[in-house]
């Protein structure tokens, strides 16, 4: 010690002699050689012993209820009550009705592109129902449940698929990327993962603003291959941020299966390796999510901690109306997945309740259609936004630049006014 | 990640005998720092080199906005380059804190902090390693405001980065590559040229409402002083400024270049009796238009210059314009010495940047022209 003290400063000295000191003064721990490596926590081994990931279970599937809609012995029923469980359902079916009817409208031309939920309205719902409502949602394009749940309404789904004068995001967006401030749901964009670690970002602000909320970050298996998945999560570790990275593992990106998305077993077992605690979770079994969602809010809120959930799910549509799913994989494979879905589970359950009815349902069905229908045609008939919207909110005041552009803009399409499409949009100043 | 390289710049530090008046790191840059003189009306000043008129903004910042934070790789011991140095004994740990390696995370962690309303610092170690975040500064920050109807916004970030060469920094230690967000509509790109402007225009970037890039000339971390005022000011973004008003040419630069700009100024008139107009661009984007504009419309002749390869750079976009606006006043072609349209090299970065000498040639052949 005295020699290695020669080279060593004095501070690191006195680290390395209490050090000693402690090992020495503990009986027990006598002579044990530990490493002392800064980079980690572990014991030394002279076994040459590579760790194999198939030495390990797959982390299990936690769920709560089966395909009948009975919970399952042992299973923690969260004992929603019947207005809740009803709002449950209506907002994924509700969701499934406009799903529908969009895609429709989609392959008729009347809007540009779509991207359904089919089959993952589960997730959305039970994760949502968990959360408060100013807990902040970051989402990556298919959580239109989380959206229908804080009750953003038909119209406004609508007002945005159609890019016309009274959608929120002035019609600068393709479909279906939804946000609303008031709801706390930060408005989609295309780019896979970017939200991940802006979602920890803002999770740490909250944090220091000292309020007791937290940010749900949702996201795609195949987005978690992105670099900003694994920023995300170690960026949330390390610095200690209030977020759920609620993972929807629906078996594909696109048409890549999870075989070649990675080898290891999913996302969830990533969780660890970063350091956060970490659940899989039968992503059709609302009730499920909603258990694992609440436990980790109440785990981030009070510990202020990132917590991961892979709920496993299957996509049961196209990824989006751009694709035609059928080119690769076989419709059997869809239709075993249609039967167990969120929403014929939830029914189940709530009809063994004697909460839900045929008379209900076809009622209900009915009545979601009409709902949809009417707030798609006003959405239709209203004008697209001012041209000169392209314009404004690129910063938050117009340099000179983009005014004299503007203004260019503005007579050239006067001046050739032909040739440009007028009538669909609202008159220019 | 550059290690070895900051230890040589640590070793250059026995530089600083003469460094208000020139600089040569490794015989390679050669920099007469010309001090900016402060108007009276600022009141007390104190004497800083630039990394102190940083830090010095950056405490300012901290100090009257609670929701601020500052964060990136080593910036918690106060920064490789020394620019928060103090700053988290100051302001506490979760207001000054290293990030993981990760420079994508950075920007991100920054947007959604700025997401929220607080205002977020961001460093990025050095400009030439801002590139795993491109996306999410072309895609994400400079985009936030317009993609949601102005509903979110990240205006409240900024992203600090060390640029340009510094004599030995090869192709990873001295990029400019400030072209290439000057192309993205959304953000804001600012360039000081000595320590007041700094601290006047980081401040700036730091209030404003808008995603802001701020680039720092490492090479005049240490080597540029002068008095800088102690209080709390701003100096315009997107103005440029005129730093020594002439007749016959009118040379265009930012960062360190401005002071090869006006050698190159003052050796015109002295060798060709030449009397040349040097303006400061400060705002890459968006850039002043105006003041350029008016310049070249009064001496009729251009030089743009900057370290950054020529093909694509800023100057193009300035040169351009100027034939736009400014043709019938035009008595020659505009001019742009830049670097050449290789990677930045280590033992030949005497011969790759444009210095003074490359500079008065232009200025003799704009001059004589046809």
């Amino acid at each position: 010690m005295a020699l290695l003290g020669r080279f060593l400063s004095p501070r690191i000295t006195k680290i390395i002699g209490s050090q000693a000191r402690q090992l020495s003064s503990s009986s027990s721990r006598q002579n044990v050689d530990r490493p002392q490596f800064p980079g980690s926590r572990s014991e030394y081994s002279t076994k040459l012993e590579f760790i194999k990931p198939d030495d390990f279970k797959g982390i299990p599937v936690y769920r709560v209820m089966n395909a009948k809609g009975e919970i399952i012995p042992g299973g923690l029923d969260p004992k929603l009550d019947k207005e809740t469980v009803q709002k449950m359902y209506h907002s994924m079916t509700l969701l499934n009705t406009m799903d529908r009817i969009l895609y429709e409208s989609q392959r008729q031309g009347r809007i540009s592109f779509y991207m359904t939920n089919y089959g993952e309205e589960g997730t959305h719902i039970g994760s949502a129902a968990a959360c408060d409502p100013q807990d902040v949602v970051f989402g990556q394009y298919r959580e239109a449940g989380v959206m229908m749940w804080r009750g953003f309404t038909l119209d406004q789904f609508m007002n945005q698929c159609y890019g016309n004068c009274e959608d929120i995001g002035k019609g600068r967006q393709m479909p279906v990327h939804y946000g609303s401030k008031d709801l706390n749901f930060v408005t989609i964009s295309s780019t896979l993962a970017t939200q991940m670690p802006q979602a920890a970002g803002s999770a740490y602000a909250l944090k220091r603003a000292g309020k007791k909320l937290c940010v749900i970050c949702y996201f795609g298996e195949g987005a978690a291959s992105e670099g900003d998945a694994h920023a995300a999560f170690n960026f949330a570790a390390t610095l200690e941020c209030p977020i759920i990275f609620f993972c929807r593992n629906n078996g594909y990106a696109i048409s890549t299966p999870t075989s070649d998305q990675y080898r290891g077993d999913g996302i969830a077992s990533r969780g660890a390796g970063y350091g956060m605690d970490t659940i899989r979770v039968d992503g059709n079994d609302v009730f499920g999510v909603y258990n694992a969602t609440k436990a980790a809010r109440e785990m981030c809120v009070k510990e202020m901690r990132p917590v991961l959930i892979e709920a496993m799910t299957y996509r049961i549509g196209h990824h989006s109306t751009s694709d035609d799913s059928s080119t690769y994989r076989k419709k059997g494979e869809i239709m075993s997945w249609d039967d167990q879905s969120p929403i014929h589970r939830l029914r189940n359950y709530m009809e063994n309740q004697g909460w839900w009815s045929d008379e209900q349902e076809s009622a209900w069905k009915e009545k979601s259609k009409k709902k949809v229908m009417e707030a798609f045609a006003r959405a239709e008939k209203r004008k697209k936004p001012n041209p000169e919207m392209l314009f404004t909110d690129v910063y938050d005041e117009m340099p000179p630049r983009i005014q004299k552009q503007m203004e260019f803009m503005k007579s050239h399409c006067t001046q050739f006014k032909e040739h440009y499409p007028f009538d669909d949009h609202v008159p220019m100043t | 990640m550059s290690w070895k390289f900051l230890r040589c710049l640590q070793n250059a530090r026995f530089l600083k005998k003469n460094l208000q008046t020139s600089l040569s790191v490794h015989r390679c840059v050669s920099v007469q720092y010309v001090p900016d003189t402060i108007s009276a009306a600022h009141g007390e000043t104190t004497r800083m080199n630039l990394v102190q008129a940083i830090n010095n903004a950056l405490d300012i910042a901290l100090s009257t906005d609670p929701s601020a934070v500052l964060f990136g790789e080593d910036v918690a011991f106060g920064g490789v380059f020394r620019c928060s140095v103090e700053l988290k004994d100051r302001y506490g740990r979760d207001r000054v804190f290293n990030t993981p390696l990760s420079e994508q995370g950075i920007v991100a962690f920054g947007i959604g902090v700025a997401a929220m309303g607080s205002t977020a610092i961001a460093e990025i170690q050095f400009a030439d390693y801002i590139f795993p975040a491109f996306d999410q500064i072309t895609n994400e920050a400079a985009k936030f405001r317009y993609r949601t109807g102005n509903i979110y916004d990240c205006g409240k970030l900024t992203i600090r980065a060390p640029t340009g060469a510094v004599g030995h920094g090869a192709l990873y230690h001295s990029q400019s590559p400030e072209a290439f967000f000057a192309h993205i509509p959304g953000i804001k790109v600012v360039i000081p040229r000595g320590p007041h402007q700094a601290k006047g225009l980081l401040l700036s970037c730091i209030r404003d409402q808008n995603p802001c890039i701020f680039f720092e000339p490492k090479i005049l971390y240490r080597s540029a002083i002068e008095e800088v005022p102690s209080g709390d000011y701003t100096i315009p973004i997107g103005q440029a400024e005129i730093l020594l008003e002439g007749d016959d040419v009118t040379l265009i630069g930012y960062g360190t270049q401005i002071h090869v700009l006006r050698e190159v100024a003052n050796m015109a008139q002295e060798k060709f009796d030449v009397s040349c107009e040097v303006i400061d661009l400060r705002t890459i984007l968006p850039w002043d238009e105006e003041t350029v504009i008016n310049s070249v419309k009064k001496t009729g002749r251009c030089i743009i210059s900057h370290e950054a390869p020529i093909t694509m750079g800023v100057a193009a976009e300035i040169a351009a314009t100027i034939q736009d606006e400014c043709f019938l006043n035009l008595e020659a072609p505009v001019m742009r010495i830049c670097g050449y349209d290789t990677p930045f090299p280590h033992a030949f970065e005497a011969f790759y940047l444009p210095d003074k000498w490359r500079c008065l040639e232009a200025v003799k052949k704009i001059v004589n022209y046809g």
